[in-house]
């Protein structure tokens, strides 16, 4: 509890600060919490499943390309059927996930792992090559974010809006992962077999986890289309998904927190070193590595109350 | 009182300003990922310019900003954010990709700032959706504007039956589509068309279903691609003449293959081997200063500085506001080093195109046997319309994969 209070804090100080900072760094906020929420859906799975995906991004660009069609195509989601869209996008993650669990939830492990990149590459496959549809490589230019009321052009106002989201994400999932539900899927990642003998059924756990998961990666899909003006299929590359991967295994998985955590270090790093230095990558590189090697737990193991 | 103390406060900052006279330049490169090497060569381009003139245009400090896209369109959107937002720069130049320049291109109209694709060679960026970009003036080229040419010229040297294959991504499809668009037209015929995936490795499956009645192979590759596919085409033993988009042959890859690429023919708005002072001196300074030939991208940029600086000539240094600054930029008529330059009412340049042949010889007083884009025919002044005239040529679709439709292929 203590910790979701911390964060409450620093949430709030944030908000309150972000009005006097550049434009440049809400943009950076808003993203960082975008990230955030799709690291979340990916410690879902990681942190408390037991199961390393890295197919995450397919369920971001289903529902960034749901947000840029529909509002290129059909004008649908620039009012207030913005919340409809937020819906749909949630909705067409779950399904995708829920098609793609079909197939991915059978294995585990090191299989999981490339089953789920597979049927990621998928998604990327199709963004990269139905061109009258997605228009291929050169994406598609969204003309502006959504007015209901609020103007979402405004950038702070934007990011206040995606706070939003990230809040009332974080507490859906705390409830989730501190329901008897989650308690099950922790006991699935401790030990599989062990919950079947107990007679859990362990598919249907993991596939439940699975389609959530893809329902939040499709919520941060529709602001990240919102978020940049553009979907292409360089959202919905592998290394998206690693990136989720590796934010949640830097700030700490099985936290929720920590996906915050490693997407504020991520971005941070990634923007202004790359601003710089030429040889950035090699940076990031190295934290991976150290942060594997002498804190397995995350960003997050630092402070007291990180539970393993 | 405090009001007037503010006036006077913002009086004094405005003259500042206007005193130290700063030109802000932010450029959009790949620096990092599988296109660094030509994003170096984009920046090199413009540094050199910037170098020659000391960092002066005009009487204006040029600040000169570079910022790493990856070539890819979300990271090309928050850089250019970047630059426009935190950086307050005047202008963005840059952009190596298609779908990079697209990317970057509504971040200039939303921000109200200049942006310059020096490399971007989308066509419907300056054809059909150039209304939504104000703000956007373009010094390097469409991506079907040499490729009319080729086009005649491959009828005039009496080709008739033309096998297609091309990287299969837009630029690929526009590419592919000047030249069949063209060449029909004169009375020759694309009888095939092969798109192998951008990035492709191994031709072996493509090239033995190239149609053995073909008297010529059109290719469009990018990278890599480039080097690979003449090599197999070789090795399989295809001795038809190859005609080929411009990447294919550019002065980035060339220094990197061989013999199999001699007479190979292609067409460009630029080749380091054009035969006039101006680009020997260009070509032997850009050598000597960073150890190879110039390719288009770096005489792209380079021109690109030359035009900004003669705009602020014309100014003596002060920024003229993005509207202004367009608008004197498209007017210019420069003598560039790829030959004359000037604009059409789509702020899209006129420029010539060389059909060149790569041939192996000595150029330029350089003392070794090396492979240069000779030029074996210059059509000059062509628009990025042809000879179709613009209403004629913005009434049909965009060259893609299915445009146009490939009549002759059975």
């Amino acid at each position: 509890m203590n910790r979701i209070l911390v964060l409450l804090g620093i949430l709030g100080v944030v908000a309150v600060l972000a009005p006097f900072t550049g434009p440049f760094v809400i943009l950076l906020l808003a993203q960082i919490l975008v990230l955030g929420i799709m690291a979340m859906s990916v410690d879902l799975l990681l942190g408390y499943t037991g199961l390393p995906s890295l197919g995450q991004a397919a369920y971001l660009g289903v529902g960034a390309y749901l947000t840029a069609i529909l509002a290129t195509k059909f004008g649908i989601g620039l009012g207030w059927d913005f919340w409809l869209v937020v819906v749909l996008g949630m909705l067409s993650g779950a399904a995708t996930a829920a098609f793609f669990g079909l197939f991915a939830i059978r294995a585990s492990g090191v299989y999981f792992l490339m089953i789920t990149l597979a049927l990621g590459m998928c998604v990327w496959g199709l963004a990269y090559r139905w061109n009258s549809l997605t228009g291929g490589d050169n994406g598609i230019n969204m003309r502006g974010r959504p007015v209901f009321g609020i103007r979402l052009a405004d950038d702070l106002t934007f990011f206040y809006v995606v706070l939003g989201f990230f809040l009332a994400s974080f507490f859906a999932l705390h409830l989730l992962v501190n329901s008897p539900f989650g308690k099950s899927l922790v006991g699935i990642r401790e030990r599989e077999l062990r919950m079947r003998i107990l007679g859990y059924n362990t598919w249907l756990h993991k596939y439940i986890a699975f389609v959530v998961a893809g329902a939040f990666g499709g919520l941060a899909g529709v602001l990240w289309a919102h978020l940049n003006g553009i979907v292409s299929p360089s959202d919905v590359i592998l290394t998206t998904s690693v990136d989720a991967l590796l934010m949640v295994v830097l700030g700490g998985p099985g936290t929720l927190v920590g996906g915050l955590i490693g997407a504020t270090a991520v971005v941070f790093l990634r923007e202004y070193l790359a601003t710089l230095v030429q040889w950035w990558q090699y940076v990031l590189g190295a934290v991976y590595v150290l942060t594997i090697l002498y804190l397995p737990g995350g960003i997050m193991s630092l402070f007291k109350g990180g539970k393993a | 009182m405090k009001r007037k103390l503010l006036t006077v406060l913002v009086a004094l900052g405005l003259s500042a300003s206007v005193n130290a006279q700063e030109l802000k330049i932010g450029f959009l490169a790949p620096m990092t990922g599988i296109f660094a090497q030509i994003g170096k060569d984009m920046e090199n381009g413009f540094q050199m310019y910037l170098d020659e003139q000391k960092g002066n245009f005009a009487g204006a400090k040029v600040t000169f900003i570079v910022e790493d896209e990856e070539g890819k369109p979300p990271v090309s959107v928050r850089k250019a954010e970047k630059l426009a937002r935190q950086d307050n720069v005047h202008m963005m130049v840059g952009g190596l990709l298609a779908s990079t320049g697209y990317a970057i291109a509504p971040v200039s109209t939303r921000l109200k700032t200049v942006y310059i694709p020096s490399v971007p060679a989308a066509d419907d960026l300056t054809q059909r959706d150039l209304k939504d970009y104000p703000y956007m003036v373009r010094t390097g080229w469409t991506s079907s504007q040499p490729h009319h040419p080729l086009g005649r010229w491959a009828c005039d040297n009496k080709y008739k039956r033309v096998v297609a294959i091309a990287a299969d991504y837009a630029f690929g499809h526009e590419v592919v589509g000047g030249f069949q668009k063209v060449f029909e037209d004169c009375g020759g015929q694309i009888v095939q068309k092969i798109w192998p995936p951008l990035g492709t490795k191994d031709f072996g499956p493509y090239i033995p279903t190239i149609k053995q009645d073909a008297d010529a192979i059109f290719s469009l590759m990018v990278g890599p691609m480039a080097l690979q596919f003449p090599k197999q085409l070789q090795e399989s033993g295809v001795k038809k003449p190859i005609i080929g988009g411009g990447t294919s042959y550019d002065e980035f890859v060339l220094p990197s293959m061989g013999d199999e690429v001699l007479g190979h023919v292609s067409a460009l708005q630029y080749s380091a081997a054009i035969d006039t002072p101006k680009n020997r001196e260009f070509v032997r300074k850009y050598r000597e200063k960073y150890g190879k030939v110039p390719s288009y991208y770096s005489e792209s940029n380079y021109t690109t500085a030359q035009m900004i600086h003669e705009v602020m000539k014309q100014t003596n240094g002060k920024w003229p506001g993005p509207e202004k600054f367009v608008a004197m930029m498209a007017g210019l008529k420069i003598d560039a080093v790829r030959g004359p330059v000037r604009f059409d009412e789509m702020r899209n340049p006129i420029q010539n195109i060389y059909i060149k042949k790569v041939e192996k010889k000595k150029m330029h007083g350089y003392d070794k046997d090396e492979l240069w884009n000779s030029v074996i025919q210059t059509y000059p002044n062509v628009s990025q319309f042809w000879t179709y005239g613009k209403e004629a040529f913005l009434k049909q679709p965009v060259y893609s994969r299915d445009f146009p439709p490939c009549k002759f292929c059975k």
